[in-house]
């Protein structure tokens, strides 16, 4: 490794001002060792922008950020998308947000932008002001038109329904086989990050809190940690293993209802029922640990407060319920035929995508933030994925066997099994990173510290940013009917995609 | 036109309409307690269907006349078939109309009205959905055809009523091997036609994976109750019809108030029995994907086909 990884800025990461030219060559050699692209973000430091890339090692727990100044006259920046696919993303983003533009991006198409807003408008800028009249349309939106005898195409959305989020998707269709499917989310931009700034550090909890809703601890989570990252707060260790609890309560009532709800999209409703029965009981037990059902309030940064312990036979109980459960569903010949072998994500295409969480792990990968970048010590032994065919049933039992791995995990934990070593002293930067592995997977913030203890600057990436490209992949060759199934198989956020 | 036929014709579509919603409310409630759920009420059906009457109409812009008659057409020829078919009373106002094919062609002609409704509104889902179900109708309809048929060949008339008496006279053709098969077939196709599991999914909000409901998205208002009231309607019918194929003893077949009290309370027995027993079965299944239903209707043509068989070489 002939890198040098430039000065020791925080928890195991090191930062590094580079010059646009030098950018690449960095990258290439980041990604040839095994970093893996965690988040792109611009910032706006009113003299100059600022382009900030950071990456990730998964065995080291390394994290190295490449920092690229940009004069208020060359807002450009060499586009990466040919070498990693996340990264084009996260360029569009910041093309979108801050006007710095990814020279000869091969898709330089919106992605965020709203589509009401003023062309030269961006958000994200310091002195962009407050969001104006949305004028006129920015164009038309463009599909891939396919053709050929009998392709026709199906709308839907973005209302939907049933109670879910806004998201327009268009499918081009032969009989009932998906062609293309074009996937048009960022209908509800509601200016998160922006919200953060200027705010206390202690401020920016509640807004974590509800980044996304079904995922409360893992953003709030991500949130404190790069808050005290940045800060150098040290934490209690029994504060860090009770978050460690709350983040497998949260991954145990969201896969619960996942679970029910697969189970509701083939029409087998018994198992729903009693799916919404399990997680009704998990939100009461999280009203009696955190005061909350969806367990906000609990995590701050420095600290964690737990209004009772976890009950781990209850948890237990659950654990065999849920088995039973999911036991039921792929003994059904129907279901099973349902999920078996429907919108498989193979292994390429999940490590090219970048893609997170259950969803990579059905697909055979690997990666776990809570082994890879632990907070608790020992972290969570690494297993092998159980399912890794990439389909519907895999993502489905995966959701199983995660369940039940958690609920050993928490009895791990409460038994004592972290031995709670102390919190490594680190440098107060001012800037601070958070890698958490949320129910969906994993979680990064990266917040900036200003002179005066106010946020400057919160950049949230939720997986789903990740994985939302994966869905249409998966899709090819499906039928149309399948694919409200395929989509709760993923079930990826829009409200945390979309800040 | 006997006495027993036009009694016969005036208590059924009574009977059909105001007790059909309250079969599916029935049916929901049951599969709700089963579920573990509390569940609606079996009145919930006409509850709903008084809010619906209450509002005011509205189709979308740009469909046309057949969008607006169709759920008149849906109602319509099931009133037809539950005023001429042998439901409660063997006697028909009009003989000639009871007939298996007469019938058949007046059920199918609500469902293509439906489809063409679909087709009407112009928008992919009224069309997804008009293209499943005539992908689907046109697989049970021979089926239906066929079953029924194969009743009808020992008894040597397709009139329902012929076929019913006959049935009433000869107890044991009910359990003959024809009668069984055809019976089997039967029941599949009609779930098939009424839009149950496994071949459509009822209480879905999932626009793509909808059958039925696809076509009526776009009803709204008065023309939406009329569609549900059809619907229950229907299932009513071929429950109704079911029954009576196979089972048809407490069928009024004089005209006395008793008997006929008898036979609107036999026919609501045997309707009930049936309706639950498909919603018990529909706890324990789930919703095939929609390219294996053609096989599902194939085994049950192939049944029909079977009874048709067994009808002239063991009869």
């Amino acid at each position: 490794m002939t890198h040098t990884f430039g000065d020791l800025v925080g928890h195991r990461r090191t930062a590094r001002v580079i010059a646009p030219d030098e950018l690449a060559e960095h990258v290439k050699g980041l990604l040839a060792v095994g970093y893996r692209p965690a988040l792109v973000a611009g910032h706006d430091d009113t003299t100059r922008l600022r382009a900030v890339y950071l990456f990730t090692q998964a065995g080291s727990d390394h994290r190295v950020e490449l920092h690229v100044p940009l004069d208020r006259a060359a807002e450009r920046l060499p586009s990466l998308a040919g070498l990693s696919f996340p990264i084009g993303r996260f360029e569009r983003e910041m093309r979108d947000l801050f006007g710095i533009v990814p020279a000869e991006h091969p898709l330089p198409r919106r992605l965020v932008r709203h589509f009401h807003w003023p062309r030269g408008w961006y958000p994200m800028r310091a002195d962009a002001g407050d969001p104006p009249e949305f004028g006129d349309v920015d164009g038309p939106y463009p599909f891939r038109t396919v053709e050929g005898p009998g392709v026709y195409e199906i709308p839907v959305g973005p209302v939907h329904a049933g109670m879910i989020e806004p998201g327009h998707f268009r499918f081009s269709v032969v009989g009932e086989t998906i062609l293309n499917l074009k996937a048009r989310l960022w209908f509800v931009h509601k200016g998160l990050e922006k919200l953060f700034q200027g705010r206390r550090p202690d401020q920016g909890v509640e807004l974590a809190e509800r980044i996304s809703g079904d995922t409360a601890v893992g953003h709030t989570l991500a949130y404190c940690i790069a808050v005290e990252d940045a800060l150098d707060i040290s934490v209690p260790a029994a504060a860090r293993r009770d978050r460690a609890v709350l983040l497998e309560l949260e991954r145990l009532h969201n896969h619960v209802a996942d679970i029910g709800a697969l189970c509701n999209d083939v029409g087998h409703g018994i198992l729903h029922a009693h799916a919404g029965r399990i997680r009704e009981w998990l939100l009461r037990a999280n009203e009696e640990i955190t005061g909350h059902r969806l367990l906000r309030g609990a995590i701050r940064p420095g600290t964690t407060r737990l209004l009772a312990a976890p009950d781990t036979e209850f948890l237990a109980t659950i654990a065999m319920d849920v088995a039973e459960i999911a036991g039921l569903a792929v003994e059904h010949s129907v279901v099973r035929d349902r999920f078996g072998g429907t919108a498989r994500l193979t292994a390429g295409q999940a490590a090219d995508l970048g893609v997170l969480g259950y969803v990579a792990r059905a697909s055979g990968l690997t990666f776990d933030a809570r082994h890879d970048h632990p907070f608790v010590r020992p972290p969570l032994p690494r297993s092998a994925p159980s399912h890794t065919e990439g389909d519907v049933l895999s993502r489905f039992l995966i959701r199983n066997g995660e369940i039940q791995e958690s609920v050993a995990w928490i009895s791990a934990l409460l038994d004592g099994a972290a031995d709670l070593e102390p919190d490594l002293p680190g440098v107060a930067a001012r800037s601070g990173v958070g890698i958490v592995e949320g129910w969906r997977g994993a979680i990064a913030h990266r917040v900036e510290i200003a002179r005066d203890g106010t946020l400057s600057r919160v950049k949230v990436v939720d997986p789903s940013f990740f994985n939302w490209p994966a869905l249409p992949v998966a899709l090819a060759d499906t039928i149309v009917p399948d694919f409200p199934l395929v989509n709760k198989s993923f079930n990826l956020s829009y409200a945390g995609n979309d800040l | 036109m006997s006495a027993l036929g036009i009694v016969g014709g005036v208590v059924q579509p009574l009977a059909v309409v105001a007790g059909s919603p309250v079969l599916v409310g029935m049916m929901r409630q049951v599969r709700a307690r089963l579920e573990g759920r509390a569940g609606p009420g079996i009145a919930q059906p006409w509850r709903d269907l008084r809010k619906l009457f209450g509002k005011e109409p509205i189709a979308p812009r740009g469909t046309g006349v057949v969008f607006r008659a169709a759920p008149y057409a849906l109602v319509a020829t099931t009133l037809v078939v539950s005023f001429v078919a042998p439901l409660a009373t063997v006697d028909s106002p009009l003989d000639p109309v009871a007939d298996l094919f007469a019938v058949v062609a007046l059920l199918t002609a609500g469902t293509v009205a439906l489809a063409l409704a679909g087709l009407d509104t112009g928008t992919a889902f009224g069309g997804m959905g008009a293209s499943r179900e005539m992908t689907i109708v046109a697989l049970v309809e021979p089926t239906l055809l066929v079953a029924v048929f194969a009743l009808s060949v020992p008894v040597g008339s397709t009139n329902l009523a012929a076929i019913v008496s006959s049935t009433l006279r000869d107890p044991a053709r009910a359990i003959s091997p024809a009668s069984l098969l055809a019976a089997v077939a039967l029941v599949i196709v009609i779930v098939a036609e009424t839009g149950r599991l496994p071949v459509d999914n009822p209480s879905t909000h999932l626009e793509l994976t909808m059958v039925h409901e696809a076509m009526v998205l776009e009803y709204a208002g008065p023309d939406l109750a009329l569609v549900e009231l059809a619907s229950a309607m229907r299932l009513g019918v071929f429950l109704a019809l079911l029954a009576n194929l196979f089972v048809p003893w407490g069928i009024a077949t004089t005209a006395g108030p008793f008997a006929v009290l008898g036979g609107v309370l036999a026919l609501a027995v045997k309707v009930v029995v049936l309706g639950l027993a498909l919603a018990v079965g529909e706890v324990f299944l789930a919703k095939l994907r929609l390219f294996r239903v053609p096989e599902l209707l194939a085994g049950s043509f192939l049944l029909a086909l079977l009874a048709v068989a067994a009808s002239f070489f063991l009869a």
